[in-house]
């Protein structure tokens, strides 16, 4: 009997997915021991609350200037688009017909912003900007979308206390919501 | 001498006739290159040179050479498996040229070891296969457009392809590295100049996720993420991940940018769904299709696609008079799970305008929505995950024209 109740103590320990069919399939576990230190992997693992961000800092007017040589070929003076994405200046709301998205309007945190550029730009040489070029760039993106002042140096500190206008705009349809639960509206209309 | 003669007025008779088609003495002479001694051996088989035209059209950043996509040409395959030159392509920053012996694959984050896996090492595992598609968050993005998009249905919906993917379960490696007991996600990225960086639920990953080596039997493409990508069954493309060379395990998504600002669907509320995964059941009808008008009345083979992310398509039902009545169609076998299925239906056209839709049913009992029943929950500022009935309409020269209906 005992071992009955173990059997069930099992069972409930076992993640679920360990149940599907083909879970006792194991590896030859060739995989080397990596060296440690996720924070040494390039680029840098940031969080959407700025865990992972680097030291220094950077301003708007470095940024602006920055924009101009390396961005605003593609994106527009200002960011108001080109052959690339419009990344500031949305008029209308999200919930006009005629929603803009853009970086001031939609997204919901501002370290994934430094984390974009940090990994994706600049296009002829991606991962090659210094951390202070990529918080200037942050802070002059922001301050083209109206959320910091002229002047703003972003650091660490202030990049992850900054809350972008869209921040409560996402509604997970992940895990899948029940029916009754308000995210099933939204999710599963 | 005589047969000269013979095969000559036969050439002539058979162009006075074209509707008449082929002459017997055409039919039954010694074609030319029975006459002459074959080409000889390949080392790496190309199609006829006959089949140029079925290429994939290229949409790219004028600006960017590998930014954008190339559309996978379904109105010139049949079947079900997109042969490897022709799957769809979605790059943000190009494809990346990757020298196997270097890459490596990294699983870190909230594990017990992290593992540095070399591409030799992931060949020594037991692997499994999935024949399945891959569908672009974006594909059939025209639909939320006001007014129908005039162009081939593979510009509209041809970011979508399938093939048999073989790889070795994801499952096996997180394991191996001994992930925490609550770490929801796995954060993945890519090795190319985007850095590509999107989040996977656990359990997803446990599942049935593969990190493929292997597509139709070779080595992945270049363009599909060689030497590794992941494959997330039914799930959107963007999950699936290319050129795969980091596994972060997390108990918190990443919430980057292409889960955030792109991918997810903005509502009419002003709200957006994110993490809607799973690709919904859709069909097309990929014949008769703009460029191949209907030739006249008669017998015509209607032919397309359906799939689901949420499993096997059950059912297909074929419209030929513009959604008033519906007749079920013919599914081609094998029918799986997360693949494309192809279906036919026999249409005999009466010569007369009309409209042509088709609707897919998968196991879990959904069905495919219209374009009304979608737009009056998600608006038209969605962008994504557009899955509605298709429309196609044909005038009364058999011309094929795309049409909100
Ligand atoms: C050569 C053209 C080009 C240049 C120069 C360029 N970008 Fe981009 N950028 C693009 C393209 C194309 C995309 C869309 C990428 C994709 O398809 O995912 C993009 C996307 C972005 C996005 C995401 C927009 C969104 O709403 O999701 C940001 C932010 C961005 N770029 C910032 C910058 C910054 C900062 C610079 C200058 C350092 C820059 N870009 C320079 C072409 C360019």
């Amino acid at each position: 009997m005992p071992s009955l109740l173990m059997g069930a103590l099992l069972v409930a320990w076992v993640p679920v997915w360990a149940a599907a069919g083909d879970a006792s399939r194991s590896g030859p576990a060739l995989g080397k021991p990596m060296s440690d230190a996720s924070a040494e992997v390039s680029p840098a693992y940031i969080a959407a609350d700025g865990r992972g961000l680097p030291d220094g800092s950077g301003d708007v007017d470095l940024g602006r200037e920055l924009f101009a040589q390396h961005c605003q070929a593609c994106h527009g003076a200002g960011g108001a688009g080109a052959t690339a994405d419009a990344l500031s200046g949305a008029e209308e709301p999200l919930d006009s017909p005629w929603a803009e998205k853009t970086i001031g309007s939609y997204w919901p945190y501002a370290p994934k912003l430094f984390d974009f550029v940090q990994r994706s730009k600049p296009m002829n040489a991606p991962g090659s900007f210094s951390s202070e070029q990529v918080y200037a760039l942050t802070a002059y993106l922001l301050y083209s979308n109206g959320i910091v002042e002229v002047g703003t140096r972003l650091d660490r500190a202030t990049l992850s206390h900054i809350k972008m206008p869209n921040r409560d705009g996402f509604v997970r349809c992940y895990p899948e919501p029940e029916p009754g639960d308000p995210a099933w509206d939204h999710c599963f209309p | 001498m005589q047969r000269r003669r013979f095969l000559k007025s036969g050439l002539a008779l058979g162009t006075l006739t074209p509707l008449a088609g082929t002459s017997a003495a055409m039919e039954y002479a010694r074609p030319p290159w029975m006459n002459e001694p074959g080409a000889g051996f390949s080392n790496y088989g190309q199609p006829s040179e006959h089949e140029k035209a079925v290429i994939r059209w290229i949409s790219a950043n004028p600006a960017v050479a590998g930014n954008g996509v190339a559309w996978c040409p379904l109105h010139a395959l049949a079947g079900m498996v997109t042969p490897n030159g022709l799957h769809f392509e979605r790059h943000h920053h190009g494809v990346p040229p990757i020298d196997p012996v270097q890459h490596r694959l990294m699983v870190d984050g909230q594990v017990a070891r992290p593992l540095s896996f070399s591409v030799e090492d992931l060949r020594r595992y037991p692997l499994r296969s999935h024949l399945g598609f891959i569908e672009c968050g974006g594909n059939s993005s025209a639909g939320w457009h006001r007014e129908p998009v005039q162009t081939s249905v593979s510009y509209i919906h041809g970011l979508i392809s399938c093939s048999e993917w073989c790889g070795v379960p994801l499952r096996i490696l997180l394991q191996e590295a001994g992930v925490v007991p609550d770490a929801g996600w796995v954060i993945a990225e890519g090795a190319d100049a985007f850095a590509m960086q999107v989040s996977l639920p656990m359990d997803k990953a446990m599942d049935d996720t593969l990190v493929a080596l292997y597509q139709n039997g070779e080595a992945v493409r270049p363009e599909n993420g060689y030497p590794l990508r992941l494959v997330v069954p039914g799930w959107e493309g963007v999950l699936h991940v290319k050129w795969l060379r980091r596994l972060r395990v997390a108990s918190e998504p990443a919430m980057a940018r292409n889960e955030t600002a792109r991918y997810s669907d903005l509502m009419p509320s002003g709200k957006a769904r994110q993490f809607s995964f799973s690709m919904d059941a859709k069909s097309v009808i990929t014949s008769p299709h703009s460029a191949a008008p209907v030739q006249g009345p008669g017998h015509w083979q209607i032919s397309g696609l359906a799939w689901s992310g949420r499993g096997r398509i059950t059912r297909v039902d074929v419209s030929v008079d513009g959604g008033r009545s519906w007749r079920t169609a013919e599914l081609m076998e094998p029918v799986l799970a997360k693949c494309l299925t192809r279906f036919q239906y026999d249409w005999v056209w009466d010569g007369k305008p009309t409209i042509l839709q088709s609707r897919a049913v998968d196991e879990s009992g959904y069905v495919q929505p219209t374009r009304e029943t979608l737009l009056s929950a998600r608006g038209h500022n969605a962008e994504f995950h557009y899955n509605a009935i298709v429309s196609w309409a044909v005038d009364a020269e058999g011309a094929v024209e795309h049409v909100y209906a």
